[in-house]
């Protein structure tokens, strides 16, 4: 049942089982020109994938369907098409209660349509990988990016993390199984990204070679049990909770539930050597720092290149993971920070929030520039709001 | 999983609960031709329950998991309702995750096994209400049966939402006054069990839990079935004496009632041609193999 004990074995496509962190830092990397849709394909075909569960639904249904071609190929354990996210989320339930590795893709309406399922994966500790490709909620009916969505997931238990490229995607799914299978995290993942933004547009992107793929997931190394009848069935309680108003029933909930949010914190000591952190950080000396998540920091990236040319320095942080919240990461890149502006693609301002709700003197905090709907963030928008913050004098602006 | 795996380490003999000691000793896992008549001779898989005293579920409860061929493969699903008061107290594996999502989940871990497991049975069966399967789970049952998926489905038919007090359902008898239908439900009982059979179920059965023998019959059959051929669907009344007005010793007599050959649950059994010449085939193998050890003898 070890599953290291596969290493440098082949699988029936005569892949290579292959440590995760050779695979990931040490095999030779080739430089391709694909779409983010793709790039999803080409993760799954190196993530040995047992049961994969699929519905359309724009921007995510090209990258679903490409994934079934891998399991016409022989890639994946065994594919199909749900009947509704709602269904599709409990089908992917199943198949990890069955103790199956399982991936799902899902967008916009149908990360609603299936949500009461998500507190459920958490609750029942399976690790379950989502890809997100955010996209409108409705009404009116929307298909354009916003990424609204990751606000409702942020509660459910799972973790979740903001891809900006094709690239992070690309690393972040293979990457995602590792850390959510650890037998202290065992939780689901959402891997969310700005649809249309990520997925439909093309990059060049450095893949890992497609004879190697991640050791299959071992479902003994749960913190609970596997539901196949190969280890003993054991009375699970006396007394159901749910029958219960008694104090036993109450700790049981409570406890269970922080457990669950602590074992995403522990997922932070397997994910920051992974991922090189929960943030990434540019010149956080400076007096004004942008801090996004998603597409919006490249947007940020290409605001922050015009403010150079006017001579105006402005840092960067780069949220890559939102559950868990890299809270102490943040406040130490904006301890000098005397303005701190967050771009969003939503009309909420989610990440706002979040970061408001962490650090002192949050008034330093200054929410959006916001798009939403599907509007593009033209670089600009960021500048125009960064030039308003100092126009209204607020505090003395180092130039350099 | 044999018996082997349930073995008990000697040291820890005597700190281990009894009921688990008793599963250990004289559980049926691994019998073959388990059933019913088990029942009083060996431990149940059942340990006890909190349902209300002489509630019939627990009877159909007890009768299902003797006579499922395979315990020591079964992997069962449930939702959320009366039922889901026992399943913690089961000794097969069986997951609960919410209300009205059980033949999705089962769909979902069927595959899975089958990918784990390519050369081993591994049977799932689902047991959940009327309300979890006709009314708020109806999408996933009938999609679930329409796939052609390999496994069995059983309805606790107990005509309305018990666990939540008594509301009405769909399968409830058009004109019963009830919570939510305070002036009597306005539409027929939904006719599932033909519904299953127009929808690609191999095996659909309609009965009470009155007779013993019979379920178990009926619970062997559909789980043989499903293993082979697909879906299997069976339906059986399990009356909510505490919503209909009953006393714990009349939910027996309220099953009889219901089944005579004009009432709603007499026994209506529909099977494909396919499944048939399985059965008989399996019955033939039976025989066959019981001639050839008596010839050893
Ligand atoms: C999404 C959701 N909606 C409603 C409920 C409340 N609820 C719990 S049990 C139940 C009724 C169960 O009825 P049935 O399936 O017939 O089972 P029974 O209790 O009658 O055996 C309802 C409505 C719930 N738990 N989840
Ligand atoms: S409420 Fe009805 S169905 Fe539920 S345990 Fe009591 S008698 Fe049985
Ligand atoms: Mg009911």
């Amino acid at each position: 049942m070890e599953s290291t004990s596969v290493i440098g074995t082949a699988n029936k496509k005569g892949q290579i089982f292959t440590e995760p962190r050779k695979l990931f830092f040490e095999a030779p990397r080739v430089p391709v020109f694909l779409t983010g849709s793709e790039v999803i394909k080409e993760a799954i075909r190196r993530a040995s994938v047992d049961v994969m569960v699929a519905y359309p639904i724009t921007p995510q249904s090209e990258a679903a369907a490409l994934c079934g071609e891998l399991f016409a190929e022989g890639y994946v354990g065994d594919y199909m098409r749900g009947e509704s996210e709602f269904a599709v989320m409990s089908q992917c339930a199943g198949a990890a209660f069955g103790g199956a590795r399982v991936f799902t893709t899902t967008a916009g309406p149908g990360t609603l349509r299936a949500f009461e399922n998500f507190p459920m994966w958490a609750g029942a500790r399976l690790p379950i990988q989502v890809i997100v490709t955010c996209r409108g909620i409705n009404s009116p009916l929307s298909i354009q990016p916003d990424t609204l969505e990751i606000s409702f997931l942020l509660d459910t238990g799972m973790m979740v993390w903001h891809a900006e490229t094709a690239q992070d995607f690309f690393d972040w799914i293979l990457m995602g199984y590792i850390v959510s299978e650890q037998p202290d995290v065992h939780l689901p993942l959402a891997v969310c990204c700005d649809g249309f933004f990520v997925t439909h547009t093309k990059d060049t992107i450095n893949l890992t070679p497609a004879d190697m793929t991640l050791p299959p997931y071992d479902p003994y190394r749960s913190p609970v049990p596997c539901m196949d009848m190969e280890c003993p069935p054991v009375r699970m309680m006396r007394d159901p909770f749910v029958m219960k108003s008694n104090y036993i029933s109450y700790a049981t909930h409570a406890s269970w539930q922080q457990e669950v949010r602590a074992a995403c914190e522990r997922s932070r000591k397997h994910t920051i050597p992974l991922l090189g952190g929960l943030i990434e950080t540019e010149n956080v000396d400076a007096e004004i720092l942008i801090v996004a998540s998603g597409t919006a920091v490249s947007q940020g990236r290409e605001a922050i290149r015009l403010l150079n040319a006017e001579g105006l320095k402005v840092g960067l942080v780069k949220v890559k993971s939102l559950r868990p919240f890299p809270t102490e990461e943040i406040r130490q890149a904006t301890k000098n920070a005397k303005w701190i502006i967050v771009p969003e693609f939503n009309v909420v301002g989610w990440l706002a929030r979040e970061v408001r709700a962490i650090i002192d003197r949050n008034d330093r905090v200054i929410v959006g520039p916001h798009v939403a709907g599907g509007m593009t963030m033209p670089p600009e928008v960021i500048v125009e709001k960064i030039h308003q913050v100092i126009k209204a004098g607020k505090g003395e602006l180092v130039h350099g | 999983m044999g018996k082997d795996k349930i073995r008990i380490n000697e040291e820890f003999y005597d700190i281990m609960p009894p009921e688990y000691r008793e599963l250990v000793e004289s559980g049926t896992y691994g019998k073959e031709g388990r059933g019913w008549k088990d029942m009083g001779s060996s431990k149940e898989l059942i340990e006890e329950h909190s349902l209300c005293a002489g509630c019939p579920e627990s009877m159909a409860f007890r009768y299902i998991l003797a006579s499922l061929p395979a315990p020591e493969d079964t992997v069962m699903v449930g939702s959320t309702g009366c039922t889901s008061l026992v399943f913690p107290h089961v000794a097969v594996h069986n997951i609960h995750s919410l209300f009205g999502n059980q033949n999705a989940i089962a769909t979902g871990l069927k595959r899975a096994l089958m990918v784990r497991f390519p050369n081993k049975v591994k049977d799932v069966v689902v047991l959940a209400g009327d309300g979890a399967t006709v009314d708020i789970g109806l999408d996933m049952t009938l999609q679930s049966w329409f796939r052609g998926e390999k496994f069995t489905t059983i309805c606790f038919d107990n005509e309305l939402y018990a666990n939540t007090g008594g509301q009405e359902s769909g399968l409830m008898q058009k004109g019963f006054v009830a919570k939510m239908a305070p002036v009597g439900k306005k539409f027929d009982k939904v006719r599932l069990p033909e519904i299953a059979r127009e929808s690609g179920c191999q095996y659909v059965v309609n009965m009470t839990a009155s007779q013993p023998g019979k379920v178990e019959k009926v619970i062997r059959n559909a789980v043989y079935i499903a293993r082979e051929l697909g879906p299997t669907y069976v339906q059986i009344y399990t009356p909510c004496i505490l919503e209909i007005g009953k006393q714990s010793m009349e939910g027996l007599q309220e099953m009889r009632d219901s089944e005579k050959p004009t009432e709603r649950f007499a026994y209506k059994e529909y099977i494909t041609d396919e499944a048939k010449a399985y059965l008989a085939d399996l019955d033939a193998k039976r025989k066959a193999k019981a001639t050839a050890q008596l010839a050893a003898k």
